[in-house]
């Protein structure tokens, strides 16, 4: 039985509607990572499961449970805010035990889980300072310390990591994973960033416009996108959506390679980043459309270079013209400038 | 360099300091000579008087009476007001329909000046057609002689300061919720906090440096109001309702014995910044700055 069951959920404010209709499943111990846009609708839904905001229609079950119209404190589930939302006239440790002592879990238990948890998360010399005294990191520290101490069934993040600087994100993110891990603990984390959602999560629900683009396992979205949307929000450099007469082509940046043979494309610019550079050209077999590509090392490829290009059939997704939706993959046209490559790329060793 | 930002520094500063000392500190320094004097009588100048002035005001039973209506009339609107402020604030910044109109109207009488609230009162508080009186007899009840009987007049004199006070405070209180983050509020909701609780635990902490400052202010305006004796009462009956200020104004405009008045001048003043001081001094411990 899943931990979480989300059905019909739908926010509706006046003409705007931020969440329409959407359903899915948790189950125990899962890391899902609600991804998408900014407005897309991710902590309108994190606030109805969290009880903060009313739902226009749908319902919540945990364990079974139908908690749609619980109170927020009554539906046994601990939350981490963006803002750390840390109580600042509070010692650290008042802050962590807020909670029990609100629950009025008794002061024995209270200290020996407190203990616990400033030590899982490393903050046992700050127990006695102020959050204004503490920095970024600890205070999401704390953040999370006050949501594990409940040892609530679900744990809700909205945005945990977006106030951290790229480093120390990084080294969080581990850290987030790892303690998950550790404690078999069911979250259910709200982010923008797709690093993060792909890195962490066991699977990715990703929003777009109040509803659910595609639902699976990073490795999935990032595979099979359903759409053009998922296609072009998973993945840096975006994919590239070559329109053809009927439907579009989606090939990843990564996965072109330079070859003897194949599409004839032309240099616009580079792009270095260090590791590799991103190159745009255009094609003119395609109307001069432009199409990025990732080569590693520093490339210095003059203005105008002609390029050939070649991807593997399995890189590549076609998807509807006007849908935007993937087409299955026996619906693939054979068009003369990709039978080329398919037909080159058979001598290509798979990896 | 650093002797030039001094300088203009000082020039900066000059107009504001001119204006302080020509007003503010030249006054005091003068009151306090002043009060070494005995007045003036007829041809007769004035002669230096030393303690003589503090001395008497130890004897001087209006004196006293003035210094106790003083504390009576502190004690009594300032703890009120300012936890009617706070209810007012906490119920016009939740979710009801209409809050605007409502914040309006608790911030009217903090508009109208003391003397036309004075005016307004006194129609509540005259025997006879009175408003107050007209409710006590139509529930059967015999009226009251509010501003007339010594043991109503300041009681009767202090609702009315409630009355005008809580709505001004309630502003500062208001200002002060708003400001408040939203998210700790959603956090304590998830960690199940009652109502009561997250009120005690967090919005009283987090309101201090407001309630310093009201109180303050509320304490000062206790000493420092009386413009509605003028209307109400005059001090009287039999000085019922004198307070320190009042009485200071009687003794310098209707005895014409300024130098009596310094004197109860500087001991006001000594009065206030004590309790200043004592106010930050204990409360400053328990207040949070952010
Ligand atoms: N209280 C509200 N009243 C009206 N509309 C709202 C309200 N709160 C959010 N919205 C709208 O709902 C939509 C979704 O908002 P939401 O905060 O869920 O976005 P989000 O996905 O969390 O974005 P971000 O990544 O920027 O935090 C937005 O278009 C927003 O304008
Ligand atoms: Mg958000």
């Amino acid at each position: 039985m899943s931990q979480l069951e989300v059905r019909q959920l739908r926010k509706q404010w006046q003409e705007t509607l931020a969440v329409k209709d959407i359903s899915f499943e948790i189950a125990q111990g899962e890391f899902v990572a609600l991804l998408g846009p900014s407005g897309c609708g991710k902590s309108t839904t994190l606030k109805m499961i969290a009880g903060l905001e009313d739902p226009s229609a749908g319902s919540i079950h945990l364990n079974g449970q139908d908690i749609t119209h619980l109170p927020p404190g009554k539906r046994g589930l601990a939350m981490v805010f963006q803002s750390y939302a840390l109580f600042p006239h509070l010692s650290i440790a008042e802050n962590i035990v807020f909670g029990l002592k609100a629950r009025g879990v008794g002061a024995l238990e209270r200290d020996q889980r407190l203990k616990r948890v400033t030590d899982l998360v490393n903050l046992g010399d700050h127990l006695a300072k102020k959050p204004s005294q503490l920095s970024g990191g600890q205070c999401q520290r704390v953040a999370l310390a006050r949501a594990i101490i409940a040892e609530a069934p679900l744990c809700l993040m909205d945005e945990p990591l977006s106030n951290l600087d790229a480093k120390l994100r990084n080294e969080m993110r581990v850290e987030l994973r790892a303690l998950q891990q550790r404690l078999g603990m069911t979250v259910l984390y709200v982010t923008h960033d797709q690093v993060e959602a792909m890195s962490m999560a066991d699977r990715i629900l990703l929003l777009n416009q109040g509803e659910i683009a595609q639902c699976g396992t990073p490795n999935a979205l990032y595979q099979t996108p359903e759409n053009t949307f998922v296609a072009r929000f998973i993945g840096n450099p975006p994919m590239n959506l070559l329109h053809q007469d009927r439907s579009m082509l989606g090939v990843r940046p990564e996965h072109i390679r330079l070859a003897e043979t194949g599409i004839a494309a032309d240099v616009q610019r580079c792009d270095y980043h260090g590791a590799d550079t991103i190159i745009d050209a255009c094609l003119p077999s395609l109307s001069q459309q432009l199409i990025k590509l990732r080569l590693p090392g520093h490339q210095l490829l003059a203005t105008g270079t002609r390029l050939n290009l070649q991807w593997f059939s399995d890189d590549q997704h076609l998807f509807c013209n006007t849908t935007g939706q993937r087409l299955p993959d026996y619906a693939q046209p054979t068009l003369t400038t990709h039978s080329l490559i398919q037909k080159e790329l058979h001598h290509v060793t798979q990896h | 360099m650093n002797r030039l930002n001094q300088l203009y520094a000082w020039l900066m500063l000059l107009p504001a300091l001119v204006l302080l000392l020509a007003f503010t500190h030249i006054p005091a320094l003068t009151t306090l000579w002043h009060s070494l004097f005995f007045p003036a009588r007829g041809r007769r100048p004035s002669e230096f008087a030393g303690l003589e002035n503090y001395r008497s005001m130890l004897d001087d039973a209006v004196f006293w009476q003035a210094f106790y209506n003083n504390l009576w009339y502190a004690i009594g609107t300032v703890p009120t007001s300012m936890g009617l402020a706070l209810a007012m604030a906490l119920w016009v910044n939740s979710k009801i329909s209409g809050r605007a109109a409502l914040r309006l109207a608790y911030f009217t009488p903090t508009m109208l000046p003391m003397i036309a609230v004075a005016n307004i009162w006194l129609f509540f508080y005259t025997p006879e057609i009175g408003l107050f009186n007209k409710l006590l007899n139509s529930v059967g009840l015999s009226g009251i002689n509010w501003l007339g009987d010594p043991n109503w007049a300041l009681p009767s004199l202090m609702l009315m300061t409630i009355w005008k006070e809580a709505g001004f405070f309630m502003i500062f209180y208001l200002a002060a919720l708003q400001s408040l983050n939203k998210d700790i509020y959603a956090a304590a909701a998830v960690e199940n906090a009652s109502p009561l609780y997250v009120f005690r635990r967090i919005t009283l902490p987090l309101l201090m440096p407001t309630t310093l400052f009201v109180l303050v202010n509320a304490v000062l305006n206790a000493f420092k109001l009386v413009d509605h004796l003028f209307i109400l009462t005059k001090g009287g009956p039999n000085n019922a309702t004198n307070l320190l200020l009042y009485y200071i104004y009687e003794n310098a405009f209707s005895f014409f014995d300024s130098n009596y008045a310094a004197a109860l001048t500087l001991v006001l003043l000594t009065l206030l910044i004590l309790l200043a001081l004592v106010q930050f001094l204990l409360i400053e411990r328990r207040v949070h700055y952010r």
